[in-house]
């Protein structure tokens, strides 16, 4: 009788409490350590996603420009000496450009050669003599130094992108056009200047003349039309399920109803457009009018759903109130509802309008996509909006449009910015605790 | 008056778009037999193959597009499930208020970033990486891998999973952990064997409406996935989906009568079924089999 198996078999007890008290709290470790790197990653990925688009967005919003001594010939511009608004239009400004360039490089004889030097320059180029002959006929017969935009191949040779150490046949500027690049550059005849094309003009086949404001002012057009259909219609839709609509079968429908409508993928509400408004209705394709009714469609659930919590955080006080001294239940929801929910319902339609605002694939459907390099003028005219730009750009096979695309998604994000920002500052300034 | 117009409406754009679905699908289906659209295994909507063959303008098997579709929400759910997940768990029960004020309105932001740009980050970011990387290990990635488009898509889907998770995981009641606690479990422990089963319907229904999502996204697997539809489950193969085929039959020229531009609306209809159905089950089970907890 002897206390020492037991307390051996004590002793291996505990050492075996021990050791599952160190795994379970091994286990405790590790557990806490999958949620951190979980949340890292997530985080990771949000980084990497926005720094990828600055860094390759930012070139984007710089241009390569060249100084040529531009020799304004009045045989080229008007033959006939007359000056007229017409024959100025109409001259052939490329020849200036071309006898520049011939002059800058005189060694350069053969056609094939001609034409590989006249790449460098943008075809953006001749539309700003124009532009500057039309505003000052004067010019004509002298003879000045102009900066002209660089071709996007030019532009990507400043910018570094277009190293001679790729091979010739993988990289857009030829050993010859190089050469010439390197001597212009050398001669401090090219220079980086700020993109002001980009943020003022429509869409464009050639990379270095394509802009986003085309597809801005579609975006705006769009959402006007969006916002008048969506915010009368919400409100007026959340005011009466609120306030107004008896307990029954019918409203109860309309609430699942919006619930699950606000779940039914984008592109669904597109084919509805494509149907109902394109083949039906007879609208016009690419039209900011039919995008606008599509998005106003689709963000609609997300109005009411936010408006009725707007209008639901309001305490019945202040009904009771209004109806005690003789309101008629309209005049309670117009004069006393309406006017402290409205802080509220704004921000939901502000939300509403940033999440149309960045709608791609119902656009699709209905023609949104076509290419329009002209700014739109009102909501019949075709126009694209902001991320549909964004995604035609992508598809374009020129190296030149992947910057143009991420600048795009930056000036994209900084009006969501914006939106999101006004939102939250409302919420801020007018939310109130009863 | 005006108000129940305008109420109404919901209802009105719901019964627009099943009719508009359903009368295009069927005009559809005059020309090509359900069951070809449903079980055939041949998607080639572009070409004619034979001209004895029904529908004459090609071939309109869907299942392709649905194994493809399926293959891109598994892989887009297999990143967001476990990041979403945990990520709420380290919120909800680790994390200190500050980090939470912070991490959170960021994890947010995933959220309102437009599809488009998740787009761009696939197919020039993410998809040249995994065939580079591909590439260097010797497995051949292909430049539209359903990968690349899963993972993004994933990423996009985060936020639908973490945050539905943590409002399920902070709303069991303190009482449930703090009985597990006195017994001496660890706070892991508590969270898996507690937190977790009591908060599950909520978490199901979380991963159904981001399998819905993902079924019904469109941009990142128009610009980063392909329009080739094979039947495979190779992840580093390309593959196409429900949505980037309607895309790819509606944009360009389309005379609205043929096979070609119909099928679109019959994908169409498919796809509304399909998140409605997952939507409707979300709901289900989060209403079936909630705890009450007083």
């Amino acid at each position: 009788m002897t206390d020492s198996p037991a307390g051996s078999s004590l002793d291996t007890k505990a050492a075996a409490y021990a050791a599952l008290l160190r795994k379970r709290y091994g286990a405790e470790t590790r557990f806490r350590l999958y949620g951190i790197l979980a949340t890292a990653t997530a985080l990771f990925f949000l980084g990497a996603m926005l720094i990828s688009i600055i860094v390759i967005g930012h070139s984007a919003f710089r241009q390569t420009f060249m100084k040529l001594d531009i020799f304004f010939d009045p045989q080229v511009i008007s033959a006939n000496g007359k000056t007229d608004l017409n024959t100025l239009r109409t001259a052939d400004y490329s020849a200036l450009v071309k006898s520049s360039l011939r002059e800058l490089f005189p060694a350069v004889k053969d056609r094939r050669e001609q034409r590989q030097l006249f790449g460098l320059i943008s075809r953006g180029a001749e539309d700003s003599l124009r532009e500057q002959v039309m505003a000052n006929p004067g010019l004509i017969g002298s003879k000045s130094e102009v900066w002209l935009m660089a071709s996007d191949d030019m532009d990507l040779f400043i910018k570094g992108d277009i190293t001679r150490d790729m091979p010739e046949a993988e990289r857009q500027l030829s050993n010859l056009q190089m050469d010439w690049a390197g001597q212009i550059a050398a001669r401090d005849d090219a220079e980086l200047r700020f993109n002001t094309a980009f943020l003022t003009t429509g869409d464009s086949r050639e990379p270095e003349t394509a802009g986003i404001w085309g597809a801005v002012t579609g975006s705006f057009y769009t959402l006007v039309v969006t916002m008048v259909l969506s915010f009368p219609i919400g409100i007026m839709a959340a005011l009466y399920l609120q306030e107004f609509a008896p307990k029954n079968t019918i409203t109860e429908l309309i609430e699942v109803n919006i619930n699950n409508l606000a779940a039914v993928p984008s592109i669904v509400f597109g084919l509805l457009g494509l149907a109902v408004f394109l083949n039906f209705l007879q609208m016009p394709r690419s039209a900011p009018l039919v995008g606008g009714i599509v998005l106003a469609l689709m963000t609609l659930p997300t109005i009411i759903i936010a408006a009725r919590a707007a209008i639901l955080a309001i305490p019945p006080s202040i009904r009771e109130a209004a109806l005690a001294v003789g309101a008629s239940p309209m005049q309670t929801a117009l004069h006393h509802v309406i006017p402290l929910a409205a802080p509220g319902m704004m921000t939901g339609a502000i939300l509403g309008m940033a999440r149309a605002l960045g709608e791609t694939a119902p656009l699709l459907m209905i023609g949104m996509v076509a290419f329009i390099a002209d700014v739109p003028e009102g909501i019949f005219d075709p126009a694209t909006v902001l991320p549909v730009q964004i995604y035609l750009w992508a598809d374009s096979p020129e190296r030149a449009f992947v910057a143009k695309m991420a600048a795009g998604i930056m000036v994209l994000l900084t009006f969501l910015i914006v939106m999101n920002l006004i939102a939250v500052l409302l919420r801020r300034r007018f939310e109130q605790k009863w | 008056m005006l108000l129940v117009v305008s109420s109404l409406l919901a209802i009105a754009t719901t019964v627009g778009i099943v009719l508009s679905l359903l009368f295009e699908s069927l005009r559809f289906f005059e020309k090509v037999p359900v069951t070809e659209f449903l079980f055939g295994l041949e998607w080639h909507p572009q070409t004619a193959m034979r001209s004895d063959q029904v529908g004459s303008s090609g071939s309109f098997g869907a299942v392709p597009l649905f194994t493809g579709t399926a293959l891109i929400s598994l892989i887009s759910l297999l990143t967001a499930g476990p990041i979403g997940l945990f990520g709420a768990i380290y919120l909800a029960e680790y994390s200190s208020k500050t980090v939470r004020d912070v991490v959170k309105p960021l994890l947010e932001i995933l959220a309102g970033v437009p599809t488009v740009i998740y787009g761009f980050f696939a197919a020039l970011i993410v998809a040249p990486m995994l065939r580079d990387a591909g590439g260097f290990m010797g497995i051949g990635i292909s430049s539209e891998s359903a990968l690349a488009a899963g993972l993004v898509m994933g990423v996009m889907i985060i936020p639908i999973v973490s945050s539905l998770s943590d409002d399920v995981i902070t709303s069991v009641p303190k009482a449930l952990r703090e009985a597990s606690y006195s017994m001496g479990a660890t706070q892991s422990e508590t969270i898996t064997k507690v937190v977790l089963p009591a908060a599950l319907p909520g978490i199901v229904s979380a991963m159904l409406l981001a399998a819905s999502r993902a079924i019904g996204e469109t941009m990142i697997v128009v610009m980063a996935a392909g329009l080739a539809a094979n039947l495979t489950a190779n992840p580093f193969a390309a593959v196409t989906t429900i949505t980037v085929q309607i895309v790819g039959l509606l944009t360009g020229d389309q005379e609205f009568d043929s096979p070609k531009t119909l099928a679109a609306f019959a994908l169409g209809l498919v796809l509304f079924f399909v998140t409605l159905v997952l939507n409707i089950t979300a709901l289900r089970v989060v209403k079936k089999y909630r705890e009450k907890y007083d």
